[in-house]
């Protein structure tokens, strides 16, 4: 059961590491510019995933913390981005 | 103690939603790569990200509490914020992008 559950592991990886090609794809290509920001926030999601998966393969619980920060700051870009697409400007007066 | 003396009990559960899980972003995010308008994209890449990450969450939630033999629930703080935030994100987003496709073209 052991060794099913490491397969089942390395088989997460492996997806989020395609689901992080296809939106780094998708930002590189993305016509306009909310695909891109759209793109960009699918990646870091991805990235927080893959950590967390990191976590569970060495039983470490410091990757919580880690993504806990990514989700944050990465809610804070998107925000601003999405922001500025919105309005032209992110902090008005 | 490593997973590899976890009960069947919790590594049966935590497999299946693993498999679900990377399932469930790998189709979220080729939504994102291959549907044509900007709002069908906007619907994969949120649905396939929100379900996926709950899975990985439940899953890390159950593997460390199994290994440290009490409750940790830690993981419920990133799951709320990003239960919380993910759809303020699309929301902005498609604002902008309405917005955008209503402005003359330059």
């Amino acid at each position: 059961m052991s060794a099913l559950f490491e397969f089942a592991v390395t088989f997460a990886q492996f997806c989020f590491a395609l689901a992080m090609t296809f939106a780094t794809i998708r930002l590189l290509r993305g016509p306009t510019a909310q695909d891109r920001v759209l793109a960009l926030d699918t990646l870091y999601v991805n990235g927080m995933l893959m950590l967390l998966m990191l976590g569970i393969r060495t039983s470490t619980t410091v990757y919580t913390d880690i993504a806990l920060l990514i989700a944050l700051f990465g809610f804070v870009g998107s925000v601003a981005l999405a922001k500025f697409l919105l309005r032209g400007e992110v902090i008005e007066p | 103690m490593t997973t590899n003396e976890l009960p069947l009990a919790v590594l049966l559960p935590a497999t299946l939603l693993l498999i679900l899980g990377g399932l469930l972003t790998l189709i979220g995010s080729l939504g994102l790569l291959r549907l044509a308008p900007f709002y069908a994209r906007m619907h994969g890449a949120s649905m396939g990200n929100t379900l996926g990450m709950g899975c990985v969450l439940i899953v890390s939630m159950l593997i460390s509490s199994a290994l440290a033999h009490r409750p940790i629930v830690h993981e419920i703080l990133i799951s709320a914020f990003l239960v919380m935030t993910s759809p303020m994100t699309a929301m902005l987003l498609m604002r902008a992008s309405v917005l955008r496709s209503k402005a003359p073209v330059r």
